[in-house]
């Protein structure tokens, strides 16, 4: 094969390998960086003797990490929110999904429009704020779960993977006595394992990653997700309550601190980066179908 | 499952009937009550959906109306008196104007011009390696960046960048340079912000690209072969044309959200020092509407920006439809 390539073409193979490997080291690097920091002795860090591997391997930034309050009731509520907030996902999408892939669906080309609307043009952050509060839904995990209950464009992308089971099948469960109900449910769903793998995976990394509704609509501290307290140990730079209570010297204080951002980073991140390389092959189909039918 | 017993033979008839009224007469009004009752179940299990969009969608649409009015808390959304544009008008007319637009168009418009051909070109690579592996390592590594949530980007950017521990500091005084503290210096601001998103997006935005690749016919790259086409001439005149359609919706969604700069990354990373570079339309609005309570004018700047997104949206979907024939509808 490569002998019968032009010079040209093998020049272009050469460089294509190279600048794919150079992305990937700019991908991997910052990842990796972090994940030796924080395994590593953060006097280390500080003194900026980490290049890629751990300096005097330690979990000392882990078990300190693990003993903090904050991160403990963060990552409870986002369990929570992530498993309910998918839970009704799925739910509200397939409800909407599967009537709107029947050609028999009298009234779908009005639904479609009507919901498409709604990714195009919205009443925007204070009418939504206002409606939340006027439902008395603030401080509350409705107000997690409920205004971002579907996704118009995953609606899509499962309208079309639904579309694509054979009719014949329908109508011949039809001539069974088999209500639309239990055909969605006994023959529907357990064919299309694959998108609803690809939504679970969507809709969870979203709700796993969301702060924006918290921060706007939580006020009390423990219900806050995982990603507003993560907010203010990273960004805000408020770490009180963290690190041990016995931490005499401010500089070594201050020194612990910078090992504990790196592990929480890593403690925050490390459950989607190991869920989503099983379901690249899925997902992958998912954007796809989404792709070929907007 | 098609040729079954012979039980089959009463209803089948009846629905080919069914179906073929349907088709002649899907706009005829009247007692056209068939296809309701037929899939009454259907229509059960959309409501409770439709429901949801109506509260959490359109509701807000319809309160919109506060931005022409003024918002008496106890007086309700429509007891409250309309004073017409007043709030624009205070919009067009406030110290932030200038600033805001400025910052927002010029972050929509760096993202568009770097941030948009870059997963296209990645695509374009990504397709011509022939190793399987090697194909899919590369995906699986640059999908990754884009499970990690904006406040971890927005934290290791603090992390990595910053001027007493950061590691990118550290290299910059290695080589005799002056620390630069990143996060804090407007100059810097829509350069990683940018950067930033290109980095946790690139590899997630070129799979669309690289679906529409799949099927382009391997035929017209053999017969370009034996033309004696090389893979740049053929990357050029056979793939690129191919993902066309699929560039140009792309293109026609980003255009539409130029002046929607996503609020969640900004917010992050702003800070009193950079505010000059980084304040945006939708910061402002949750500062002067959810901090503030100034209710009807934030309505006021964030109908603004819906209204100028979904026009330039539509102007460039018609320009689209117009020159290229193709279009989001």
């Amino acid at each position: 094969m490569l002998k019968k390539m032009s010079l040209g073409d093998k020049f272009f193979t050469v460089f294509n390998y190279f600048v794919l490997v150079v992305i990937a080291c700019l991908m991997v690097y910052p990842l990796l960086y972090v994940l030796s920091a924080s395994f590593s002795n953060p006097e280390r860090i500080v003194l900026g003797d980490i290049w890629l591997f751990p300096q005097e391997f330690r979990l000392d930034s882990y078990i300190t990490v693990f003993q903090n309050e904050d991160v403990l009731i963060g990552y409870r509520n986002t369990i929570i929110y992530t498993v309910l907030g998918t839970a009704i996902n799925l739910l509200f999408s397939i409800m909407i999904a599967y009537p709107l892939s029947r050609k028999d669906f009298y009234g779908r080309g009005v639904i479609t429009a009507f919901i498409m609307f709604t990714m195009f043009f919205s009443g925007g952050m204070i009418p939504t704020f206002l409606l939340i509060r006027d439902l008395g839904m603030l401080d509350t995990i409705w107000a997690i779960v409920l205004p971002g209950a579907v996704s118009v464009y995953n609606v899509i992308i499962m309208r079309t993977f639904f579309q694509n089971i054979p009719e014949e099948l329908r109508e011949a469960a039809e001539i069974d006595g088999c209500s639309n109900i239990t055909f969605l449910i006994r023959i529907v769903l357990p064919l299309s394992m694959p998108i609803i793998a690809v939504m679970t995976l969507f809709y969870g990394v979203g709700h796993w990653n969301a702060y924006f509704d918290a921060l706007i609509y939580l006020n009390d501290e423990d219900k806050y997700p995982l990603q507003l307290f993560l907010r203010q140990m990273l960004i805000q730079e408020d770490m009180s309550g963290m690190g041990s209570a016995g931490s005499e010297v401010l500089a070594e204080h201050l020194m612990q601190i910078e090992g504990l951002k790196y592990a929480v980073v890593v403690v925050a991140s490390l459950p989607m980066l190991i869920l989503y390389p099983f379901l690249q092959k899925y997902f992958v189909k998912g954007v796809m179908i989404g792709s070929l039918k907007g | 499952m098609e040729n079954q017993s012979t039980i089959e033979n009463v209803p089948i008839p009846k629905m080919s009937k069914e179906r073929k009224i349907k088709r002649k007469s899907p706009k005829v009004k009247g007692p056209k009550l068939k296809p309701f009752r037929k899939n009454w179940d259907l229509y059960l299990l959309i409501f409770p959906v439709l429901i949801y969009f109506i509260v959490f969608k359109y509701i807000p649409m319809y309160g919109v109306q506060i931005a022409f009015k003024d918002f008496i808390a106890v007086e309700g959304i429509l007891g409250s008196p309309w004073v017409g544009f007043e709030h624009f008008e205070r919009f067009f007319d406030s110290f932030y104007f200038e600033r805001l637009i400025s910052n927002t168009l010029l972050i929509g418009l760096y993202e568009l011009a770097v941030g948009f051909p870059i997963p296209i070109i990645l695509a374009l690579l990504i397709n011509e390696v022939r190793n399987k592996y090697f194909k899919s390592f590369i995906q699986t590594i640059t999908y990754a960046p884009h499970f990690l949530s904006v406040v971890v980007v927005v934290g290791m950017m603090f992390l990595l960048l910053s001027p007493q521990t950061g590691i990118v500091n550290q290299i910059i005084v290695l080589f005799g340079g002056e620390p630069i503290s990143f996060m804090t210096e407007p100059g810097w601001f829509k350069t990683l912000y940018v950067f930033s998103g290109i980095w946790q997006n690139m590899g997630w935005s070129s799979i669309i690209y690289l679906a529409a690749l799949s099927a382009v016919d391997p035929q017209l790259h053999e017969a370009a072969e034996i033309d004696g086409a090389s893979r740049l001439q053929r990357i050029w005149h056979i793939n690129l044309p191919s993902i066309k359609p699929t560039i140009i919706i792309m293109l026609i969604l980003q255009c539409g959200s130029i002046l929607g700069v996503g609020f969640e990354k900004v917010f992050l990373m702003q800070n009193s020092l950079n505010m000059s570079a980084s304040d945006v339309i939708s910061t402002h609005v949750y500062r002067t509407g959810i901090l503030g309570s100034e209710y009807s004018y934030s309505a006021a700047i964030g109908l603004f920006e819906s209204v100028v997104n979904l026009v330039i949206l539509l102007l460039v979907n018609y320009t689209a439809r117009k020159v290229n024939k193709v279009s989001l509808w």
